[in-house]
């Protein structure tokens, strides 16, 4: 279910390490990290302007304005959930198959065991942000450390992780989740855990692929020659120059995370104990001809959440690529 | 000659390449299966009602689950290669025999979808590259965006809703229309119409991933110097679109589409699971209720030895379209 995205992301590098890296007057005006006189050279004021006007140049952009306008409405309901909705979302309020705005008190009606929507909708909210934005920090730090080991030292220990990441991409991601999720037993960490272990590798891919290419940029070389340590050039030197991508496809990782979450509760696979918005819609599956409203509003949460992150993915996409945003400087 | 030979070089390795992989995967999948709850002599006695510890550990000695790990794998791999995947007591039959009477229903519908994303994929993406900033790539670039947000499950069931329910113009699930003989012309005109709404579901992902991957390369080709060289001498828009960028622009695309084996074969799990279709989805599906880990972790290898053929595929492909990806080996 993920492959495929992450993939696209991880193939990018080819096409946009050159124009990037090879030049670097070029970089060192499009980002302030750019390593100067063999030492990573960070100017506050300037980071500060660069960041300003990266803002506002992302603001500018109204599909990306729209994106995070969602998503800041979806983070303030998560975290809101027990204001807004107060009480146990599980359980039963009113008369089944309520219809929307047929009682004020439950504005988008009830399910099949006469539980709010709405409440549904907000508390699921939470448990779906959670799962997606831990997973994803998990893959993406585990992802880095394995994918800037491979690329920085190469040789055998490169060579395995290499296979080792063939090989878990080969296993066809979704079909690995249910069965990692089926062992552990379903719960919200053994979900978040089952999701970054099948998305590090495309991770791992495209930091391996980079640090190998920064590795042999002249600052490394003047970095090595003035004796730092190994940990402190990739920290330094190489994971700075490489984060663009890596911020980039974050993002991807985000709502990738968000779809699995929902398929892996939709068939049964999220934490019994907490609602979301994949088993409120796989509850309202039976009873799609009687009331569609609780299995259509689930979904519109869902969609609005991966589409707000998409849209803020490909405006980053387009800002951290250095051959489109120095363009317009 | 030394054409030839490089094609036998080139398929040797990759032929190689594709067997170290699928090692890897039978010793992850080894080792999953050992994690999972519960071995075979578990399910028998389970199968049988009762047993003792004298007869577990008898029925354990029989089986060889005493034996040390490293032996048990070389059990489990003769198994392999005599195409044995262990036998499924809930089933009553081999695991072998039970994926492959399930495999030709997921292949059917994985290609179909796979033709229909690739062929409309293409095409939309060369349209938003032929009028790049325009209304056309605006609104086309929204709908895809839309269309790779929307989980697979839930458009499943709003097709659903509103091709069965309420249009009532195919049928909601199966893979053939209950209790009717027909033969010929008929049957497979039955068929279709039960195919078709599992197909757009599956194909609406990776259609909108096409079309983006489409429109990208296409635009990065169309600045190159041999599309100036092809417009300068004459040539109309249609074939300087067709024949000299659309065929450079699909190289990517083609890499990225042996990659979606793996992840249209787990999205089959939750879409085969809405629309009842007998396939190896479902099958993940009904083991992993059962906890039949010997199926589940059979279909697990079966794919991932899908996708593992897929990706050796298309690398004999991409050197026979695009010389230059075999030279540079």
């Amino acid at each position: 279910m993920n492959g495929h995205k992450l993939e696209t992301t991880a193939s990018r590098p080819i096409d946009f390490t050159p124009p990037s890296r090879g030049d670097a007057a070029h970089s060192s005006i499009s980002t302030p990290w750019t390593a100067r006189n063999g030492k990573a050279h960070v100017e506050p004021n300037a980071a500060r302007r660069w960041m300003w006007r990266e803002a506002r140049h992302f603001l500018s952009n109204p599909s990306a304005t729209f994106g995070a306008a969602v998503l800041l409405v979806i983070v303030l309901s998560a975290l809101l959930a027990p204001i807004l909705c107060p009480g146990d979302p599980m359980e039963m309020v009113a008369r089944p198959f309520l219809a929307p705005g047929e009682n004020s008190a439950h504005a988008l009606g009830t399910d099949s065991m006469g539980r709010d929507v709405l409440a549904g909708v907000v508390h699921g909210a939470r448990v779906s942000l959670t799962i997606s934005f831990a997973a994803t920090f998990i893959g993406l730090t585990a992802g880095i450390a394995i994918g800037a080991v491979a690329g920085y030292f190469g040789g055998p220990a490169d060579a395995a992780l290499v296979k080792l990441i063939e090989v878990v991409q080969s296993i066809p991601s979704f079909i690995l989740l249910i069965v990692l999720v089926a062992i552990a037993e379903p719960s919200t960490t053994t979900v978040t855990v089952a999701i970054a272990i099948v998305s590090w590798p495309a991770v791992a891919r495209l930091a391996r692929a980079e640090c190998r290419a920064i590795r042999e940029m002249d600052y490394v070389l003047a970095a090595r020659s003035l004796g730092l340590g190994h940990m402190r050039i990739i920290f330094r030197e190489i994971l700075p120059n490489a984060s663009p991508p890596l911020i980039a496809m974050s993002s991807v990782m985000v709502a990738n995370a968000v779809l699995m979450e929902s398929a892996l509760s939709f068939i049964g696979l999220g934490d019994p104990n907490q609602i979301s918005w994949g088993s409120m819609i796989g509850a309202g599956r039976d009873a799609i001809r009687i009331a569609w409203t609780p299995t259509v509003f689930p979904g519109l949460a869902i969609v609005s959440t991966v589409l707000a992150v998409n849209l803020i993915g490909d405006r980053l996409d387009d800002a951290l690529d250095p051959r489109i945003s120095g363009e317009r400087q | 000659m030394s054409d030839y030979r490089t094609i036998r070089r080139t398929v040797c390795t990759t032929f190689i390449q594709a067997v170290a992989t699928m090692l890897g995967v039978v010793v992850l999948n080894f080792f999953l299966l050992k994690l999972a709850p519960g071995d075979a002599a578990d399910v028998l006695a389970a199968e049988s009602g009762a047993a003792t510890t004298e007869t577990m550990t008898a029925l354990r000695a029989r089986f060889g689950l005493d034996d040390p790990l490293p032996s048990q794998l070389g059990a489990y791999l003769n198994n392999l290669v005599h195409l044995s995947l262990g036998y499924s007591p809930r089933y009553g039959m081999p695991v072998a025999e039970l994926i492959g009477q399930r495999l030709p229903g997921t292949l059917a519908l994985m290609l179909c979808a796979l033709v229909i994303a690739l062929a409309s994929g293409s095409f939309l993406g060369s349209l938003m590259a032929t009028f790049s900033g325009r209304l056309v790539d605006r609104v086309v670039s929204i709908a895809t965006l839309l269309s790779y947000s929307i989980p697979g499950f839930w458009i499943s069931l709003i097709l659903i809703l509103i091709f069965s329910v309420e249009l009532g113009w195919l049928p909601s699930g199966g893979d053939h229309t209950i209790g009717a003989q027909l033969n010929g012309l008929p049957a497979l005109l039955d068929k279709a119409r039960h195919m078709t709404l599992p197909v757009i579901s599956l194909a609406l992902f990776y259609l909108a991933v096409y079309a983006r991957l489409t429109r990208a390369s296409m635009l990065k080709i169309k600045s190159q110097d041999f599309v100036r060289t092809a417009r300068a001498k004459g040539l109309s828009p249609l074939r300087v679109t067709t024949r000299h960028v659309m065929r450079n622009a699909l190289i990517p695309v083609t890499t990225i589409a042996g990659v979606h084996v793996g992840g249209m074969l787990g999205a089959t799990v939750v879409i085969e699971t809405v629309y009842s279709w007998p396939g190896l989805g479902r099958l993940a599906l009904e083991a992993l209720m059962a906890r039949d880990f010997s199926v589940l972790l059979g279909i697990l290898l079966v794919s991932s030895f899908l996708v593992v053929a897929a990706n050796a595929t298309v690398d004999l492909l991409q050197t026979r379209i695009d010389p230059r990806i075999g030279a540079s080996r």
